[in-house]
């Protein structure tokens, strides 16, 4: 068990580093408390992996520290970390049965026969592995594999963290739902530190109680869910998280608020005053297509847009609309009227967004 | 251009990989294959592409028999879920490299090179090497070297698997701007359901080597002709239960009973099984109909925006797809509202008898 | 999903293949099957005898000896082979100048033909001018290929050896190379000895280039004529008289074409029955009980 500190921290693979172009991770300090279900998510190239690496012991930073419950550790290897890691594509001892397999570490530790057999029926338990506990490992399916690594694990008692780094890649969509599912209860059953790195923001949210969004070798914003979807810290997280991603118009000040393309959006008193002792020109306004709110008819507030295009996924629809010289996406339920041509749609404050130099205004 | 299986069946040894495939495909449309990981979809594209011979039926190409034609002769093109792409080649090379093959005009290729790279946006790196790009660019390169050949089908084999999921958004919706205009038919394998639903075009939902249901995309989602495509084209899974329907009452595995309503009348007594999407259910009763259902919260995933909630009581367990955040504890009893107008009603042997009416 | 093609004229492309087989083995061993059913007299006197030969060869003690002396030297061939190319492939450097530099070095006693192996290794021991034999003795080791049965089997043993184990250990190089890192770090986390990661990870994934080794050192070994017989000739008595050369006094030396020809046989069968153990046993081992 343990809580994983990352004291100013950064690191570069070139050994004379000459700009922050050069550092895959660049200085952050941060904090996962123990037992906590963390994500760590952004897009390939963002620094994700370089992190876990640092973590799992097989990296050594070259700047700050990393330390587990207060101890440094960075120039321990991984087995003296006590840290478990499942991988991408799913590690199991071949030649050995699932029961074998989940038994490794604990022989490795030497334990008593009988304390094993407990300790493995007891995890193969909760993993649902008793039908193929005496299966060879090779002959499992994917998943199977995957709860096998994982499982090896969680026999063992020291251990602080365990570590994911994007299991669910070789999986099939219906048992990723079963997958996700096992590893959140298996969070709340067990009192273990877990970090997920991934690039999938379903994933990352529905097993996370916070996630950190990675964007350029920096954590850009640490927050639950729902705190990234309602409040994003940086436009990258507007962007990247959500389905499709925040809608982000560059735009000018004007008098009462802000403006693009003629099309004058008011904002509040508040935020105009923060506007202003702000000197960047560099202004976006933001707003989910979740909270585009859609009209059939004309109404104060409201601005006219064309609809260009109407996607039926299913459970919702997409809206594409044309607003001045922009695109906009808009988010309507299965059973909402879908309109023609024409509709008027107007932003809640409450949801409306301002950054600056692409960091929320608050 | 079109294509059309007939009785295709493919064996090899004693394993059926592909189980009397009847399918037609239009000109200028785009296909969706949608079923799980050996499904069949690999083994019905290699079928279309001429790589692999049917051990029964006929493959017809514009009304000609091309059941025996190789590959070569066949004018398709493969995209594959690997980035393939001529490492020693720049990408410029990499595009035009079939239609060197086929012997264009210098002045020819470079114009249609640089067209097609700009549709898929890689024009600024036509001289660099595929190696030097992301992967969302080396898999535009590969894309771009198969829309250029113009070939009569392109067949895309789960493309977008390796790449990140804001880029997979992106690539999937220029897929489908890039074929609106085109004669070519496109054939794309998933294993994703939304992701079929994001595409759009027309969905054939394939099983264990058999096609279990083709239509239009919608259609195929809002009517699905039997338990197992609904099922397969469901994500999160659809929700099942048992249930019985009498005179004059509905009964859910022997415990939950309500009153026939008008949607379920015509459908005459005895034993079905009941589905209802994940996003149908609620929260709060949305009609007078609704059946209330107490259980116990087994999970809350929250993504933000929505949150899935599995349920279950002694019977049977659910999962609910909500829209917005509703954080609970777990075992925590709460209500759960079936609207009882949105069911999906199945033979006992899996047939669709009854579908919910769609609002328009 | 089968990743297999089917392709009919496939076959044609296999075809000359097929005819170079059956000329270079169908053909002949078809004539040797024709000599051991007959007794030949001269060139136009022959006497169809049935199973005769075969059931001379196979109570021949000559024979039996030779069989038994073929054995065992196989098994030490294997025994001393498989597992010293395992170890010096597993104690190569993994990247970098140093082994590339080894690499060379492992390759190149397979480049030298089998006499030459013989010659050099024939004057190499010897007691008087060879720097192995004039060492061994002057170490107080009494060492005589030309004269001691063990010494010479032994030397013959020695030279195989250092002959073939640099395939082995080359066949396991690449095979090493081959297994992904995470599985290393996967054992790390796990704690396990290095004892541990040799058995469950690496030797399992070395088992399909392990297959091939143990093979062609096996059949490879079983075949074993030109060193004995340039090293010894075959002696001191028979102490290095293995099959082949058995049959090739048989045949040549006696010109018996009958019973050399149905021994022949019986050795090919020999050779085919444990290779086929051998390969049924090693792809077997990882199925399910």
């Amino acid at each position: 068990m343990a809580e994983i500190r990352l004291q100013a921290l950064a690191h570069s693979y070139s050994r004379t580093p000459q700009g922050p172009q050069d550092y895959a991770i660049r200085q952050m300090t941060h904090v996962w408390e123990q037992g906590g279900a963390f994500a760590l998510l952004g897009p390939s190239g963002c620094g994700k992996s370089t992190l876990l690496n640092i973590i799992s012991g097989l990296l050594s930073p070259s700047e700050g520290k990393i330390l587990f419950d207060g101890r440094e550790v960075n120039r321990l290897s991984p087995e003296q970390r006590n840290i478990a890691q499942v991988f991408q594509f799913p590690v199991v001892y071949d030649t050995m049965t699932v029961f074998e397999n989940l038994a490794f570490p604990l022989r490795n530790q030497g334990l008593a026969e009988g304390k094993i057999r407990s300790k493995v029926n007891e995890i193969a338990d909760v993993l649902e592995l008793h039908p193929v506990l005496h299966k060879r490992a090779k002959n499992l399916t994917a998943d199977e594999k995957q709860k096998v690594s994982m499982g090896r694990g969680l026999v063992r008692d020291d251990v602080s963290a365990i570590l994911f780094d994007e299991p669910l890649t070789v999986i099939d969509p219906h048992l990723k739902w079963k997958l996700r599912r096992k590893l959140k209860q298996i969070h709340e059953q067990f009192n273990i530190t877990m970090v997920y790195v991934t690039h999938d923001q379903l994933e990352a949210s529905t097993f996370a109680d916070k996630i950190a969004v990675m964007y350029g070798g920096q954590i850009v914003q640490f927050g639950t869910p729902r705190e990234l979807f309602e409040k994003p810290a940086h436009t990258f997280v507007g962007f990247f998280i959500g389905s499709p991603g925040m809608n982000l118009i560059p735009v000018q000040r004007c008098s009462g608020g802000v403006q693009f393309d003629t099309i004058k959006v008011p904002l509040s008193p508040r935020l105009q005053e923060q506007l202003e002792q702000l000197p960047s020109s560099q202004i976006k306004i933001g707003i989910r297509p979740e909270f585009v709110h859609v009209w059939d008819v004309p109404f104060e507030e409201g601005y006219e847009c064309d609809v260009l295009h109407v996607e039926d996924l299913g459970t919702y629809k997409i809206l594409t609309l044309r607003l001045g010289e922009h695109t906009l996406k808009a988010r309507l339920q299965e059973d909402q009227k879908v309109p023609q041509r024409r509709v008027h749609i107007s932003f809640p404050e409450q949801w409306l967004k301002v950054y600056v130099d692409e960091f929320l205004v608050e | 251009m079109s294509l059309v299986l007939e009785h295709v069946s493919r064996r090899v040894d004693r394993t059926l990989y592909i189980d009397d495939a009847n399918l037609t495909f239009e000109p200028g449309s785009f296909n969706v294959l949608l079923g799980r990981t050996l499904a069949g979809k690999t083994s019905l594209m290699r079928l279309m592409a001429g790589l692999d011979r049917p051990t029964a039926g006929r493959i017809l190409m514009n009304g000609a028999d091309v059941t025996g034609v190789p590959v070569r002769q066949r004018n398709v093109s493969m995209v594959y879920q690997q980035f393939i792409n001529y490492p020693n080649m720049t990408v410029f090379e990499n595009i035009a490299s079939p239609l060197r093959l086929s012997g264009e005009s210098n002045a020819v290729i470079d114009r249609k090179v640089r067209e097609t790279a700009e549709m898929l946006r890689i024009d600024p790196f036509l001289s660099r090497l595929p190696l030097e790009l992301s992967g969302g660019q080396q898999q535009r390169t590969a894309m771009a070297r198969a829309l250029v050949k113009e070939a009569d089908i392109i067949l895309f084999d789960e493309p977008l698997v390796n790449l990140d999921y804001k880029l997979r958004e992106e690539l999937r919706q220029e897929m489908r701007e890039l074929f609106k205009a085109r004669r070519t038919i496109a054939i794309y394998a998933t294993t994703e359901p939304n992701e079929a639903l994001a595409l759009g075009g027309t969905t054939t939902v394939l099983h264990e080597g058999r096609i279990v249901q083709s239509g239009p995309t919608a259609e195929v989602y809002h009517r699905p002709n039997s338990v197992l495509a609904a099922e397969l084209f469901s994500e999160p899974p659809i929700n099942l239960l048992e249930g019985r329907i009498t005179d004059s009452e509905v009964t859910f595995d022997e415990t939950v009973h309500f009153p026939l309503n008008q949607d379920l009348q015509g459908i005459g007594a005895g034993q079905y099984r009941f589905g209802v999407r994940p996003s149908h259910l609620g929260l709060v009763p949305s009609n007078d109909d609704d059946l209330e259902l107490s259980v116990l919260v087994e999970l809350a995933e929250i993504s933000g925006s929505e949150t899935f909630l599995h349920v279950r009581n002694d019977h049977f367990s659910l999962v609910l797809h909500l829209s917005g955040v509703h954080e609970y504890d777990v075992d925590e009893p709460i209500r759960v509202y079936v609207p009882t107008h949105k069911l999906f009603v199945f033979a006992q042997d899996g047939r669709l008898i009854q579908a919910p009416q769609r609002q328009r | 999903m089968s990743n297999k093609v089917e392709n009919n004229k496939a076959w044609f492309l296999v075809l000359p293949v097929f005819v170079l087989v059956a000329f270079s083995a169908i053909v002949p061993m078809m004539t040797v099957v024709n000599y051991s059913v007959q007794d030949i007299f001269d060139q136009y006197t022959r006497v169809f005898v049935g199973t005769d030969w075969f059931r001379d060869i196979l109570r021949d003690d000559r024979l039996h000896d030779a069989l038994l002396r073929q054995v065992i030297y196989s098994l030490c061939v294997l025994l001393i082979e498989i597992p010293l190319g395992i170890g010096v492939a597993l104690c190569m450097p993994k990247k970098g100048i140093w082994s590339s530099a080894c690499l060379i070095l492992l390759a190149l006693p397979l480049l030298i033909p089998w006499n030459v192996v013989g010659t050099i290794w024939q004057i190499f021991g010897r007691a008087d001018i060879g720097l192995l034999g004039w060492s061994l003795n002057a170490m107080g080791l009494e060492y005589n290929y030309a004269g001691n049965p063990v010494d010479a089997w032994l030397t013959v043993l020695l030279i195989d050896v250092w002959h073939w184990t640099s395939l082995v250990a080359l066949l396991c190089y690449s095979g090493l190379r081959a297994i992904p890192d995470v599985y290393y770090q996967a054992a790390r986390i796990d704690r396990a000895s290095s004892w541990a990661v040799f058995r469950y990870i690496q030797l399992p994934k070395l088992k399909s280039v392990l297959l091939i080794g143990v093979m062609l050192r096996f059949m490879d070994s079983f075949m074993i004529y030109t060193e004995p017989f340039v090293l010894t000739g075959g002696g001191p008595g028979n102490a290095t008289t293995f099959m082949s050369q058995t049959l090739t006094t048989m045949a040549v030396g006696q010109f018996d074409i009958g019973p050399a020809a149905a021994f022949s046989l019986v050795y090919f069968l020999i050779i085919l029955l444990v290779s086929f153990v051998f390969y049924t046993a090693m792809t077997h081992a990882d199925k399910d009980a």
